[in-house]
């Protein structure tokens, strides 16, 4: 493994930590106040400025370190997290994402003005309230930071232990002040021989309090002269604990008789480590994480405040091993810790986190997924061929073949669905994303804004999500530069000078539902109104009704903003979005209220690559129909249908009037019409509402299709949004329904010529 | 690719030969994939005439051109004698429906003579040349003109 092999292992890791790290600070922002909550955030910078030190990142380290600096005092009790301090803390999780980006991508890319004015603001919120030593820390170590990698990661590994982790979880109780006592501890052979391990008793020593560990190796003989059994090394330890010489000597408690032990107050009180070489510990401390879960009796003492302590010790020890170690293992140590620090106020929380870290996870290569899905994709094809030749060749009915090839079915089935699990992701990395967008637009507009969001954890194919980002931000930027009133106008509308975007993710019969909802103003539809009529896109005594208004906003060249801003209005946007959710297939619609906001909602499948769809008969031709855009099926009657001036024909449906569509005509599979009576109406609903009736001339069946692109060697073809291949061998095309609906309206089937849809 | 090969055996190229009605074109061999005998296409609404439909290439969609038509020739009217040379255009896939592939030829770049002026723009348009081979005359294609990529980009 060479070294960008494990950089890009750093990358990946960097962005699960910032990811924490960033809903740490919104659960904190949105009040939580758990100790554990502070920690995950706190660890998060940490693992970031670790890594980043080993590979000599020193832009990312000096940032990181101010940050974490910052956050220890939060830790410490020291900072109140309130709503200011959060939004500082927020903006300096941007720009750590950035640094981490730029650190990755080799460019720029980074806002140095901001990042400095960060800085600046990070330190005075560490400087504001804190007591001196605290701050004398802080500086101390940031060299030890952008030091050369090797030494780093070992001064790296003792650096939490500089920091004074108050325990905060002892609460309101008064605390003992901590004082440092100097430790020599010199085994004697008996105490290895007795089975007693001096790693074991250090890392119960390190459960005291702070801990820096000089190992002297002086005594050591050359290999020669050694005997094995003998005991060698003695330590120097200092330590930093408020519990007492008492405490100290407990730890010895059954080792006493066979080691030299002289503990001693100290004179010094913080930054002890200093005067001791930092030299590499001759043996791993890792080791110390691999300790099993603590029996009951040390959870109730972690439970009385030594939680965190550990917690840091064994994060410490963690760190000190060697640069390859770290890189690899810092996916695996957040869980640790989080399992490690059952604290009992988190006891809850550290619950959950372990569940989540006992499903062990492989990272691969997308390429390899796809390259998977395509075979099944094609499997899936053979088999229904396969089958399909068999029942035509087969008249018996139940024959061993027969049996054989519906059990193939069925297997190749869950195969399909296991293979398309693998790609399925929460939409949570694209809505933290968003958290972000709404963040910086807030800013830039000066509105307040608060973003909730739900559902994250709905799993959707990762093609979906990659392509969710770009229409969702969109969207944001939309709600929140247009949607939401400035916090005056929110006030004097009686409603709270916060606005509100609530984005929600939920399942919804097969496909995923993702609702953007603002508490603003709603739209204005007199001057959506206008300014279609000042566009032309409709004529100025055009009888639209709101729900027709609303959809005006999707047309390119909208925008209703009043001036031109940085974040939106420059015409690109609802068309753009509407545009890429469909090319998801995926619908979206609006409903707004006047003063009481605007709900986007979009409807997108969780998958791309099949497709459940009715076949059906046009024209001699095989067409699928997506079953997603059928309300229902129905077989017209004479007396339905109705003629409609010139070319028009309607067919009445439980006494209202639904325009029939002739699928074959507008495919221009035929020049007639078709006599509706002969063929099946399916009624189908597209997005902007309205329904249609469209006329096939019979239904074949319903289909799980595999979905293959017209688009790679031919080219897009209006009316049609992809083809499969039938059990036959044979292609079929799979119809766009809205553009087929379109197209009824009047319009040529050209996706360009869309505009004239409202009219 | 197509301009790799050409330079690939300097003076001497291989090209795949066919019929369609009574004339002869050929191809640089390198473009081409696979030769596969016809199989009824599924027809594309709203598609130029000379697009006869899509086929299922073991899993790929693969439009198919009948070359005949597309040179603004008589149509073809597929049988299963004809056959599909399936080629890369670019980074497409197109199969061409011809009548018949007749023959494989290695020719030097002095072989090939100049298309003759009396062509119209049309011809001359995907025409690289003629061959004069046993008395018979050959004309090279350049598959990138037959399928200019702004018309397979627009719409």
């Amino acid at each position: 493994m060479d070294m960008n092999e494990i950089k890009e292992i750093f990358f990946q890791e960097c962005e699960e930590q910032l990811a924490e790290l960033e809903s740490g600070l919104l659960k904190l922002n949105d009040g939580d106040r758990d100790p554990e909550t502070v920690n995950a955030v706190f660890r998060a910078v940490h693992s970031i400025k670790g890594g980043a030190g080993a590979f000599g990142l020193d832009d990312l380290v000096s940032f990181a370190h101010v940050f974490e600096t910052t956050l220890d005092c939060v830790r410490s009790n020291r900072l109140e997290p309130n709503q200011d301090v959060l939004k500082v803390m927020l903006r300096s999780a941007d720009v750590l994402a950035d640094l981490t980006n730029a650190a990755r991508d080799g460019g720029g890319g980074v806002d140095e003005a901001r990042s400095r004015q960060l800085i600046k603001e990070l330190e005075a919120l560490a400087n504001g309230e804190l007591p001196q030593t605290a701050t004398e820390s802080a500086p101390k170590s940031a060299p030890a930071g952008v030091a050369p990698p090797a030494p780093a990661v070992n001064e790296e590994g003792f650096q939490p232990v500089a920091f004074s982790f108050d325990d905060f979880d002892t609460g309101d109780e008064p605390t003992i002040e901590p004082s440092t006592y100097e430790i020599v501890f010199k085994p004697k052979s008996d105490l290895y021989s007795k089975g007693n391990d001096a790693t074991l008793l250090l890392r119960d020593l390190s459960r005291l309090g702070e801990m820096s560990i000089h190992c002297d190796m002086d005594t050591l003989p050359p290999l020669d002269r050694m005997n094995p059994e003998d005991a060698y090394f003695s330590w120097k330890i200092s330590l930093k604990t408020d519990q007492g010489e008492e405490a100290i000597r407990s730890v010895f408690e059954f080792a006493e008789w066979d080691c030299e032990l002289d503990v001693a107050l100290a004179g010094g009180t913080v930054g002890m480590e200093e005067d001791l070489p930092m030299q590499p510990v001759p043996f791993d401390l890792s080791i110390l994480e691999e300790e099993p879960q603590a029996p009951a009796g040390e959870q109730d003492r972690a439970a009385t405040g030594e939680g965190t302590p550990r917690n840091a010790a064994v994060a410490a020890a963690q760190t000190a091993s060697n640069v390859l170690q770290m890189a690899q293992s810092t996916a695996r140590v957040s869980p640790e810790n989080a399992r490690n620090s059952q604290s009992a106020s988190a006891a809850q929380a550290a619950a959950q986190q372990a569940a989540s870290a006992a499903t062990p996870t492989i990272r691969v290569d997308l390429d390899r997924v796809d390259r998977l899905i395509n075979l099944v994709g094609e499997l899936v094809i053979n088999q229904a061929m396969l089958s399909q030749s068999v029942i035509e060749n087969d008249t018996n009915g139940t024959s061993s073949i027969n049996m054989g090839l519906e059990e193939l079915q069925q297997l190749t089935r869950e195969i399909q669905d296991s293979v398309m699990a693998i790609r399925a992701q929460p939409v949570k990395p694209v809505f933290q994303r968003m958290s972000r967008i709404v963040r910086e637009i807030a800013d830039m507009t000066g509105k307040s804004v608060r973003l909730i969001t739900e559902g994250e954890n709905t799993e959707v194919d990762k093609t979906v999500i990659d392509k969710l980002a770009e229409p969702l931000t969109h969207m944001i930027r939309n709600a929140v530069d247009h949607g939401l009133e400035t916090p005056e106008k929110r006030v004097a509308a009686g409603k709270s000078p916060e606005g509100t975007v609530r984005l929600t993710a939920k399942h919804r019969s097969g496909r995923i539902v993702i609702e953007l909802a603002d508490d603003g103003a709603g739209i204005n539809r007199e001057k959506v109104r206008q300014k279609a009529i000042d566009n032309d896109l409709i004529a100025a005594d055009a009888n639209l009704s709101d729900e027709e208004v609303d959809n005006l906003i999707f047309h390119a060249g909208f925008s209703t903003a009043d001036k031109i801003s940085d974040i939106s209005g420059r015409g690109v946007g609802m068309d753009v979005v509407k545009r890429s959710i469909q090319a998801l297939g995926g619908r979206i619609n609006i409903s707004s209220k006047p003063r009481q906001g605007s709900i986007f909602t979009m409807s997108l499948p969780l998958t791309l690559a099949v497709l459940d769809g009715m076949v059906v008969t046009v024209a001699n031709q095989t067409l699928v129909v997506p079953l997603t855009a059928i309300v229902e099926t129905l077989q017209p009657e004479a007396s339905a249908i109705h003629s409609f001036g010139s070319s028009q024909r309607l067919i009445s449906i439980r006494d209202s009037f639904c325009p029939l569509v002739d699928v074959g005509r507008i495919l221009n599979f035929r020049g007639a019409q078709a006599n509706p009576v002969e063929g099946v109406a399916l009624l189908v609903e597209s997005e902007g509402g309205g329904q249609r009736a469209l006329m096939v001339d019979a239904i074949q069946g319903q289909r799980q299709v595999v979905i293959k692109s017209l688009e790679a060697n031919y080219t897009h073809v209006p009316g049609i949004a992809a083809a499969t291949i039938l059990g036959d061998g044979r292609v079929a095309l799979i119809l766009d329904v809205d553009a087929i609906v379109a197209a009824s309206r009047g319009q040529s089937l050209k996706p360009e010529m869309s505009l004239a849809a409202a009219g | 690719m197509t301009n790799a090969a050409k330079h690939l055996t300097s003076g001497g190229r291989e090209l795949i030969a066919f019929r369609v009605g009574d004339q002869e074109f050929c191809v640089n061999i390198m473009s081409v994939r696979e030769i596969r005998g016809w199989t009824q296409a599924t027809p594309m609404p709203h598609a130029p005439a000379y697009v006869l439909g899509v086929i299922n290439l073991r899993g790929a969609v693969l439009p198919i051109v009948d070359f005949s038509a597309r040179l603004g020739m008589k149509a073809a009217e597929p049988t299963v004698r004809h056959v599909i040379i399936v080629a890369q255009v670019k980074s497409r896939v197109v199969g061409l429906l011809v009548d018949a592939v007749s023959d494989i030829l290695t020719v030097s770049d002095s072989d090939i003579q100049p298309t003759p002026d009396i062509a119209s723009d049309f011809e001359r348009s995907f025409a690289r040349g003629v061959l004069a081979i046993a008395g018979r005359m050959i004309c090279l294609v350049e598959l990138d003109s037959v399928f200019p990529s702004e018309e397979r980009e627009a719409a």
